[in-house]
């Protein structure tokens, strides 16, 4: 993990909407082939610097720089190397998952097999449904399929397993780092904290627009021990949700 | 958001805007055929009025004269009734059936014949009109007089003049011709307008646009698939129309194909035209539901005031103005002058340049309230 290559970098990202300051001097980096976490509260400023990289918004200052390729600039490039799954997005009206990935594959310029991108997220079966119909954890899988198709070397998450049940959640954790194995670098926010720490390799803690702590969720969490920190609770070997889990089984519902 | 597509068309790995721009065609048009409201207004709805209109349409005029019971039957007068097309005699109905028939208008008169027993005239003709008929009344009382003409001058010679009379054989103007056209005009205002407001206020409502914006896509190919699809689903409309109304009920098409041609150019301003109302309206509407409203009065007027049912020189003065500053009334002109009078584009040119005006105008609007987010 050490020296690795950025694949993005974000240097003094300031964002204002009228009088509020959403995002006020953000500087981070994002290396290759990892997958790395924006967490924070609601209104923190995530999706915001999220969508100013995916070359959505526009900023207020600051440099961003995506595979070596500036958002100022070059925001056509940048859109053909990424892969975007928005927050509450929805698709094109009465078309099947395999129509909306030809429409997809379109746009995008490129020549895929919708029977192949489906069966990557293991939704074959779903191929002559409406996404509409799709359940809540198929629709972020379905998502996550579209994102794929220009083979990009990043892909964003923006909260993909809220609202999700727990073995939903988990599936999607499998596939998430599945993609990251097969080469992609990955960056998703979330508000869950269990998440982050089995799915991040780095994590990035946004507050009130700033970045106030930034490393391997190991090493926040050991240098936070480091200071004294001690849980008020005796720490058992399993939680609540591993209890539903062996209750319900791992098996994932549709 | 700003526009930031500063790169050129091909970008890095040689996007392809026109594959970009048909994918959408393609998307859309699946989207639109599986919609029920476009198939509805763009097909259902004219048709039902042109087979109704088609149907009770093109007999012309006829009066319904009822033979008052025990009158002679077997006499010249009836005889002669019998064989006028334009007269449907009904000879078993109840006195007091006709009375009531008379008031309503449903009969346009009664009549009996009586022989006269002192000899000459043979026979007298009682007829007896109602005020709930006047104008069918007239008529019959010509094709009385005409009858009687004939009857009593049978083996005479005229003593002043014969009236000689001839009648060019004109192209018979069926109401399908008059119906089609308007109801062609209809289709593509509803397809135009209620379509295209509807597909991008709910592409923006439901982030797909801010999606299709993560992909390279143009928004120069976004409008532009949208509409390939609208046009080429009106236009397939069109056609369809055209088709049922020359094959099903004798709608005029003087130079046949030429003229299917012609009508199709006009349906293709239309819709193009109207389809900027659809981008004003989609920006206005704040909700889903304030779409049908918004987008009705922009439809209602021009469907009662464009000459869609009637001719425009049947409403009062006072309406006639705001009729001819309307968009549809022109392309329904235009239509009407193309299939049945033959005439080609060029002689359209007037209606088609108000046409266009229209259209410079509500992109003009168009451009200031349009939103993609």
């Amino acid at each position: 993990m050490t020296d690795r290559k950025a694949i993005i970098s974000v240097s003094n990202l300031v964002k204002h909407y009228d009088d509020f300051k959403a995002v006020q001097g953000l500087s981070f980096e994002v290396y290759e082939n990892e997958i790395f976490g924006l967490l924070g509260p609601n209104g923190a400023g995530k999706t915001t610097t999220l969508e100013i990289i995916e070359t959505l918004r526009s900023k207020t200052s600051g440099e961003v720089t995506v595979d070596g390729l500036n958002i100022d600039t070059n925001a056509s490039a940048i859109k053909q190397i990424i892969g975007v799954q928005l927050q509450a997005a929805g698709y094109y009206p009465n078309l099947n998952l395999v129509e909306l990935l030809e429409l997809f594959a379109g746009l995008y310029g490129t020549n895929i097999s919708p029977m192949e991108m489906l069966a990557k997220v293991n939704l074959q079966d779903k191929a002559k449904a409406k996404y509409k119909e799709l359940s809540g954890g198929q629709k972020q899988r379905f998502s996550i399929a579209t994102t794929l198709i220009n083979s990009p070397k990043i892909i964003f998450l923006d909260e993909p397993t809220t609202g999700l049940d727990p073995q939903a959640r988990r599936n999607l954790w499998d596939l998430i780092s599945e993609i990251r194995n097969s080469g992609t670098t990955v960056v998703l926010t979330t508000h869950y904290m269990d998440e982050a720490e089995q799915l991040c390799d780095r994590v990035a803690f946004v507050e009130a627009g700033k970045i106030i702590a930034l490393d391997t969720p190991d090493k926040l969490i050991d240098n936070l021990i480091a200071s004294g920190f001690e849980r008020k609770k005796e720490v058992k070997a399993a939680n609540l949700e591993d209890v539903f889990i062996s209750l319900t089984g791992k098996e994932w519902r549709e | 958001m700003e526009d930031k597509k500063l790169d050129s068309p091909s970008g890095a790995g040689g996007y392809n805007h026109t594959k970009a721009t048909l994918a959408l065609a393609k998307a859309s048009f699946r989207s639109i055929t599986r919609s029920p409201s476009a198939v509805i207004f763009t097909l259902a709805f004219p048709l039902i009025f042109i087979i109704v209109f088609g149907f009770i349409g093109g007999g012309g005029i006829k009066l319904d004269v009822a033979v008052a019971p025990g009158s002679d039957l077997n006499n010249p007068v009836i005889i002669a009734l019998e064989k006028t097309s334009v007269i449907r005699l009904t000879k078993n109905d109840t006195q007091e059936n006709i009375d009531k028939s008379l008031e309503k208008g449903a009969y346009d008169a009664l009549i009996s014949v009586e022989k006269n027993p002192n000899g000459l005239p043979a026979y007298f003709t009682n007829v007896k009109y109602t005020s709930a008929s006047l104008t069918n009344g007239n008529v019959l009382k010509s094709v009385l007089n005409d009858i009687a003409h004939q009857l009593n001058t049978v083996n005479q010679k005229p003593a002043v003049t014969e009236i000689r009379a001839t009648t060019v054989t004109g192209r018979l103007h069926r109401t399908i011709d008059f119906i089609l056209p308007g109801q062609l005009g209809f289709s593509l205002l509803s397809t135009g307008v209620f379509g295209t407001a509807f597909i991008f206020f709910a592409l923006r409502q439901n982030l797909v646009i801010k999606r299709f914006f993560a992909t390279p896509v143009r928004r120069s190919s976004i409008v532009l698939g949208e509409a390939i699809a609208r046009i080429g689903f009106a236009l397939l409309g069109a056609l369809f129309i055209i088709l049922i109304g020359h094959f099903c009920f004798q709608f005029t098409l003087i130079n046949g194909a030429l003229t299917v041609l012609n009508m199709l150019v006009l349906a293709t301003i239309g819709v193009i035209v109207f389809m900027g109302f659809g981008f004003v309206v989609s920006g206005l509407a704040k909700s889903e539901s304030t779409i049908p409203p918004i987008s009705n009065i922009i439809t209602l007027p021009q469907f009662l005031l464009s000459g869609t049912f009637f001719s425009i020189n049947a409403f009062p003065a006072w309406l006639q103005p705001i009729s001819r500053a309307l968009p549809l009334t022109y392309l329904n002109d235009a239509m009407r002058k193309v299939a049945f009078e033959g005439a080609n584009l060029w002689d359209v040119k007037q209606q088609i340049l108000i046409m266009l005006l229209w259209g410079i105008g509500i992109y003009a609007v168009a451009v200031k309230t349009f939103k993609w987010e």
